[in-house]
């Protein structure tokens, strides 16, 4: 078996992964498993770009993907209250819009796909290796030198959206109590304790007032 | 043909056994040593009835884990139940396929060490999410519910402190940032010393990652029963327990490899014998580091929700990023000396 040989089944294996889970996520009935099998397909997906020798972008989508944003996203899945049925009901008065709109997008991806195919160039080598470093350190370079202005303007616009999402959902509640921790941090024990200092008292010795039995 | 066969898939799986037979090994012990350790901290004696100072009562545990019946709550989702307790175990494990023992002592010594740690342990998540959700048990799904939000707030403050040792370092390779922190000063040449803030704030977020006392909240015994896992028994709750120590394991180690300077001896390379580096100098370190966990476990109360996440998001990550720009600025001006291995 020649290393060519297995990295061919190794793609069709992930691949048919891949395929099998992402076609789960709009089949399976209950919610959580199509997220789950949602992280399947990011995973598997994962794996094809490792096949293809790009390190940093597996992993990245390991890291955001699979282990942040699909976890908030189950997260909200686990707390909706979802009924089945009801959402089943739906299906069929609106399978006309959805089978046009899906026919709309295969014509335009199959439109696309055709004009890119026209003009097809052949990839050139890998630059990571014809620059004779890792895969993630060439990204580095490439990120942080020639395309730096790119990457400025892709991160102002996220700060962007991180601070248009807080706005959107930070309001004020009336009513709600909040604790301020640096009061909680300056509290004095002897304000709220007293500690009072008395002689050893054994019971048998009727020191104090018996208290009348009710 | 069968020579390739030995070299790629026999060799891997036996140095995979390994790591993982000693890990699994030592996670026994450990349980014994942080019931010994917390009973001295309590004034009592702690296991000491079955075995040479109680020594044997972490296998006895296991056997009496193992022989139980492992319950299937009513209405519980089976697949996903049964699923659960191996998704929380394979990331633990497959972490430490990065792990540099020794600079030569390494399952894989990948260029993306570091990324793969992450993507690794933020996997670990679900197996606490899906074992809360498919117990079908009201307390199991808060406690997975605060453990996901915990999770995810401390992972971030934890992504920040280590692109402050990569800044440092200037790799991702985990042997190479060992090697970066090699030097004639022995111990004051490791990064503790310029990252002090990030190495404290690394270490706690490891604690809250991993629900730890005081931070767990994800169990919380007073409060939800014992949280995501309440409906657990047998094999698959001991399955949870291997993974929740193997994390811990591995968070020490890593706090070793990536302040402490791994393998490397803390006394200067001009003292003979002592000077030299070896993985019995990570192992003490790693021990040192995961010993107090133990400590943290007995001395303080358990956080408060909004306690946690006020420590996360309001504390550790503004400081976490200020150090990268002082990191930066340390790099740029060369003020840290970089080794770069012997």
């Amino acid at each position: 078996m020649t290393p060519q040989l297995l990295q061919l089944i190794c793609f069709y294996a992930f691949a048919f992964v891949t395929v099998a889970a992402a076609l789960s996520v709009i089949t399976l009935k209950n919610s959580v498993h199509a997220v789950l099998a949602l992280v399947l397909t990011f995973f598997s997906a994962a794996s094809l770009w490792l096949l293809l020798e790009a390190e940093f972008l597996a992993l990245a989508l390991v890291v955001v993907y699979v282990g942040a944003v699909m976890v908030l996203f189950l997260f909200v899945v686990m707390m909706l209250d979802i009924d089945q049925e009801k959402l089943r009901e739906g299906f069929v008065k609106f399978l006309p819009v959805g089978l046009l709109v899906a026919a709309v997008m295969l014509g335009e991806m199959l439109g696309l796909i055709g004009v890119r195919a026209m003009q097809a160039r052949v990839m050139g080598a890998d630059p990571a290796v014809a620059a004779g470093m890792p895969n993630i350190e060439w990204l580095g370079h490439a990120l942080y030198t020639q395309f730096l202005l790119p990457f400025e303007i892709a991160a102002l616009i996220l700060t962007v959206g991180i601070v248009a999402a807080v706005a959107l959902t930070l309001r004020e509640r009336r009513g709600a109590r909040y604790e301020s921790a640096s009061q909680q941090v300056k509290v004095d024990p002897r304000k709220r304790v007293r500690i009072v200092k008395m002689a050893a008292v054994r019971p048998d010795e009727p020191t104090a007032p018996q208290e009348p039995q009710p | 043909m069968g020579e390739q066969l030995i070299n790629q898939v026999v060799w891997p799986v036996i140095y995979i056994l390994c790591i993982v037979l000693p890990l699994v090994l030592a996670v026994a012990m450990f349980v014994y040593w942080e019931r010994k350790v917390l009973g001295w901290m309590h004034v009592r004696m702690g296991p000491n009835k079955i075995g040479p100072f109680g020594l044997l009562q972490a296998f006895a545990d296991v056997v009496k884990l193992l022989v139980k019946e492992v319950i299937l709550p009513t209405r519980a989702n089976r697949f996903l139940y049964y699923l659960a307790p191996m998704i929380a175990l394979v990331p633990a494990l497959a972490a430490w396929a990065v792990v540099p023992f020794s600079g030569k002592m390494v399952l894989s010594n990948a260029n993306a060490g570091v990324l793969y740690l992450l993507a690794m342990t933020s996997m670990g998540v679900y197996g606490i999410i899906i074992a809360g959700w498919a117990s079908n048990s009201r307390y199991a799904l808060l406690g997975a519910m605060r453990s996901a939000a915990q999770v995810i707030s401390y992972e971030l403050a934890m992504g920040l402190c280590l692109v402050c040792v990569l800044v440092l370092a200037g790799s991702l390779n985990l042997s190479e940032i060992v090697n970066a922190q090699a030097g004639s000063k022995g111990i004051f040449d490791w990064f503790w010393l310029p990252l002090l803030p990030v190495f404290v704030i690394y270490f706690i977020s490891g604690v809250a990652e991993t629900n730890r006392a005081p931070f767990d909240m994800a169990e919380g015994e007073s409060e939800i029963v014992a949280g995501f896992h309440v409906e657990y028994s047998g094999s698959a709750f001991a399955l949870f327990f291997l993974a929740e120590y193997a994390n811990m394991i591995l968070l020490s180690f890593l706090a070793a490899v990536l302040f402490m300077g791994g393998w490397l001896s803390p006394f200067p390379a001009s003292w003979g014998f002592i000077g030299q580096g070896g993985f019995i100098w990570l192992f003490i370190k790693a021990f040192l580091l995961s010993f107090m966990f133990l400590w943290f476990r007995a001395t303080f109360p358990r956080y408060r929700y909004d306690q946690i996440m006020r420590l996360g998001w309001k504390v550790f990550i503004p400081i976490a990023i200020a150090w990268v720009f002082v990191a930066g600025c340390l790099k740029y001006w060369g003020l840290v000396s970089i080794g770069t291995g012997a």
